[in-house]
């Protein structure tokens, strides 16, 4: 038996062991690596030799260990088209140390890397990539990244398919600042209506986000030829020959497929990433990392612009191995080492500990990608319906924080409510019109007002599931086009909505998005690795945030200034209740306590940290003292913001030598006369923790120290809070006043209160 | 930019105004043979010769209806065509000028023949 299993209900486990169960981390699958079952990131012993041998005439004779005659479709196409037969023989030689290095190191550029690594088989690139260490990886990924400016891309989904609340939260995606947004249906013939309500949202508060909606190829294309989508990614391929074919296709269908989307000026990208093959059981014993060298190598054989992996689907799987989530950055490296668009990954939830599932991403935010997501759930997680994304609607806040403690750009910036609301409700709106205006389905007010307001879709009063499924139903029916929703736009009012939405249309016609990590900016400039070429090559080189977008990183909304403080502070005023008397005097009554407050107390400050007024905290001390019979003061020092001072200037004013030194913040002590001013006689210091029963035990013990008896023992608080994360901010505004009024009232003196009660 | 649409007319063309007065279709929006082709100039120009590629077979795919195209697509997935119907399939591209898709056509009756990836 375990011994930490239970028996007869009676817990055996040590309690350090039942504290570390209870741990969310402990809810994951964790794996022992297994290279028959492809459970394994890096190099299984079944992983080949990487090799490269050609005949004289220039026919390849063998690639990765395996003879020309037993190639499979995948080695086949990789040879015929992802590597350079010219540049092979020498890339090939090159040790791997020497091209981890070059990979590495900023002065040898970008372009200098792409050459080299033209020419290396998939085992070879695989080899190379495991022995990077993590930091090495991100130098990596800096400098390898096709476009200069990193982005990043949103899901944008709910359970109801609802497109107008599809449109508001396309409006809140691009508010926040996502490039890409990209939905799917949980019923497949709502795919139209949602991909109309994306496009509208999506032009909201500002141009040019690309939108998709991920169905089936046949559909999803259907919807691109007629500008109601502008880009799709879920084209999946995979790194054994099996699970490609098992997944109906093949490396020459999928290339053509791939064609198929550029003739009608979609962007398009592939999709693959580790675990797939171990999920089908097919992984032949071979790697995660091998087999995705292969779909990286097969991607840009296809001629695809760019790659989403990074896991994807398969990232919990990667993430239970060792080494696995190094494995998944380093396959968004394999992508841009291959010159293609990295679509990063963190689009599914790889634990259920928020500590291992922001280790996960962090990295990426850190380096940068072309989307450091490949999709950031941007909706609840219960309206994702991909599943959880690693981040989800709730994280936008953390997210912005980690960008901002860092300040990197990580795409995205805070949004102020007032504008999210104008959005929302343009957004709900400007999609409801064009459903009336095209007949398609009329929504009244009330569900208007719910999609502005909500969360999510459990927010949204109960729907007829039959409206949205007709009103696609006409769509498709009736070849709506996006021709209709401008027209349809234009003739209900919102114009410029129209414009947005004919412009992305009218981009098709140039189809500069066609290029490698292509993107549009908020003016409708086209950034790809043609037009921004990434051109990092080491410290002081390659994307710095301009001023405004670095303002952005910092400014977050819950950020706040000594101004709002004071602002906030004036609230909590009562007039009148402490007023002073003039200059105060030294007492002679033995029985005398003087309570001096700090320089800002009742006068710029009235509310202490743990959420007490200050008016409350005096009354708790004045009747802690008169419960022991004393008669207290209140004396504002005028000369100092230092509490130890402050108890001890009350000291010396009092009758009995005993003075209790009180800041507005709540900081409290208890002083004598003849101790050196950094003693004291008690104190309690985390002011956010002190409750009105310690205030009034401060006021019994200082009326006892006077009397000279036994003080009663203070308890001191606790807290597993971030104390100093909570308060620490506001204790420098606090601060920064208190030294203000100290040398605004130096020259007054200490001043005599006489408290209103 | 002056690229020119499917249809021939100018991106400057594609309004608002000319939406609501009816005058536009979706081959206006459509991007054409000549811009496929110049884009494909342009990533290879970049050294991304196989995006450059990928845009030729696109460009010859401008000629093709819709579900003309996707037909083809079927054809080529997996245990859908023997191996004369792929080749069928390469003479009928390259009647249609589309002569990089024929040959890829033709390449994979090949690879499928020795994979065992024909119907």
């Amino acid at each position: 038996m375990d011994m930490d299993s239970t028996e007869n209900g009676q817990d055996h486990r040590l309690g350090r062991i039942r504290l570390l169960d209870e741990q969310r981390v402990n809810l994951d699958g964790f794996a022992e690596p297994d290279p028959e079952l492809g459970m394994i990131a890096h190099r299984s012993p079944n992983d080949p030799e990487p090799s490269w041998v050609v005949a004289d005439d220039g026919t390849v004779l063998e690639m990765d260990s395996r003879r020309a005659e037993d190639f499979d479709a995948i080695d086949e196409f990789i040879v015929r088209y992802a590597i350079d037969h010219e540049q092979a023989p020498r890339s090939m030689a090159m040790s791997e140390v020497e091209l981890a290095r070059l990979i590495v190191d900023p002065s040898t550029p970008r372009e200098e890397v792409l050459r080299v690594c033209s020419g290396l088989t998939p085992a070879k690139m695989a080899r190379v990539v495991s022995m990077l260490q993590p930091v090495e990886i991100q130098m990596a990924m800096m400098k390898m990244r096709a476009r200069r400016t990193p982005s990043n891309q949103a899901h944008v989904t709910n359970r109801l398919d609802d497109p107008l609340l599809i449109a508001a939260d396309a409006a809140t995606a691009v508010l926040y600042g996502f490039r890409e947004l990209e939905a799917t249906v949980p019923v497949l013939d709502d795919a139209p209506a949602v991909a109309i309500g994306l496009l509208i949202g999506s032009q909201v508060p500002a141009p040019g986000a690309l939108t998709q909606c991920s169905v089936e190829e046949a559909r999803e294309l259907a919807m691109g030829v007629r500008g109601l989508v502008s880009y799709a990614e879920t084209v999946s391929i995979y790194g054994t020959e099996q699970v490609f074919t098992d997944g109906d296709d093949t490396p020459w269908s999928k290339a053509f497929l791939t064609s198929c989307y550029a003739s009608r000026g979609i962007k398009m990208r592939l999709s693959s990433g580790a675990g797939a093959e171990v999920l089908m059981g097919q992984a032949e014993g071979k790697s995660m990392n091998y087999l995705e060298a292969r779909c990286v190598a097969l991607a840009k054989a296809i001629g695809a612009q760019g790659v989403q992996n990074g896991g994807i689907d398969g990232a919990a799987i990667t993430a239970s191995v060792p080494g696995g989530v190094r494995e998944l950055h380093a396959e968004n490296l394999m992508v841009m080492l291959r010159g293609l668009e990295s679509c990063s990954g963190n689009d599914s939830l790889v634990s259920e500990s928020t500590m291992r599932r922001t280790s996960r991403t962090l990295p990426t935010l850190l380096s940068g990608s072309d989307f450091i997501f490949s999709g950031f759930g941007s909706i609840p997680s219960y309206d994702n319906m991909f599943g959880p994304s690693n981040f989800n609607a709730a994280d936008l806040d953390d997210y912005l924080v980690l960008q901002r403690d860092w300040g990197v750009d990580g795409g995205l910036r805070s949004v102020d409510p007032t504008t999210l609301e104008a959005m929302r409700r343009e957004a709900a709106e400007a999609t409801r019109a064009v459903f009336e205006y095209l007949g398609l389905a009329d929504f009244d007010d009330e569900h208007v007002e719910a999609v502005v307001m909500a969360e999510g879709s459990k927010d949204l009063p109960q729907t007829d599931g039959l409206k949205v499924l007709n009103a696609a139903r006409i769509i498709d029916q009736s070849g709506l086009t996006v021709l209709d929703v401008v027209r349809a736009l234009a003739e209900t009012g919102f114009p410029h909505i129209a414009d947005r939405v004919l412009g992305m249309a009218r981009a098709r016609i140039s189809g500069d998005y066609l290029q490698v990590a292509a993107i549009f900016d908020e003016e409708m400039n086209v950034l790809s690795a043609l037009r921004d070429p990434n051109d990092y090559r080491g410290p002081g080189t390659g994307y710095r945030p301009s001023p405004e977008r670095q303002a952005q990183i910092d400014a977050i909304r819950q950020a706040r200034s000594v101004a709002d403080l004071v602002r906030e502070q004036a609230k909590f005023a009562e007039p009148g209740r402490l007023a002073p008397l003039g200059p105060a005097g030294v007492g002679d009554d033995p029985r005398e306590v003087v309570i001096g407050v700090s320089p800002a107390f009742g006068t710029r400050l009235y509310r202490t940290l743990s959420g007490m007024t200050i008016y409350e905290v005096l009354e708790q001390i004045l009747a802690g003292l008169e419960e022991e019979q004393c008669v207290p003061r209140v004396v504002r020092i005028t000369d100092t913001i230092d509490l130890g001072a402050i108890g001890k200037s009350a000291a010396r004013l009092s009758g009995s030598g005993i003075g209790v030194g009180l800041q507005a913040k709540g900081t409290v002590l208890i002083h004598r006369r003849d101790l050196p001013p950094l003693a004291n006689l008690e104190l309690l210091s985390v002011a956010p923790l002190i409750t009105p029963e310690m205030y009034r035990l401060i006021g019994i013990n200082a009326g006892r120290h006077a009397k000279g008896t036994t003080p009663a023992p203070m308890r001191n608080a606790y807290t597993d809070e971030a104390i100093t994360a909570r308060y620490h901010t506001k204790v420098v505004s606090m601060v920064a006043i208190e030294r203000r009024e100290a040398e605004r009232r130096e020259a007054d003196g200490h001043i005599e209160l006489e408290v209103t009660r | 930019m002056s690229a020119t649409s499917y249809s021939g007319r100018r991106a400057e063309e594609v309004t608002v105004e000319a939406v609501r007065n009816g005058e536009l279709n979706l081959d206006d929006i459509r991007i054409s043979r000549s811009t496929l082709l110049a884009q494909a100039e342009a990533a290879e120009r970049s050294g991304s010769v196989q995006l450059g590629l990928n845009l030729r077979r696109a460009a010859e795919l401008t000629a093709f209806g819709d579900e003309e195209m996707l037909a083809a697509y079927e054809a080529l997935r997996p245990h859908r065509s023997t191996f004369d119907e792929l080749e069928a399939l390469a003479q009928r591209l390259e009647a249609r000028q589309a002569h990089e898709c024929a040959r890829l056509v033709r390449e994979a009756a090949e690879v499928y023949r020795r994979r065992g990836l024909l119907r």
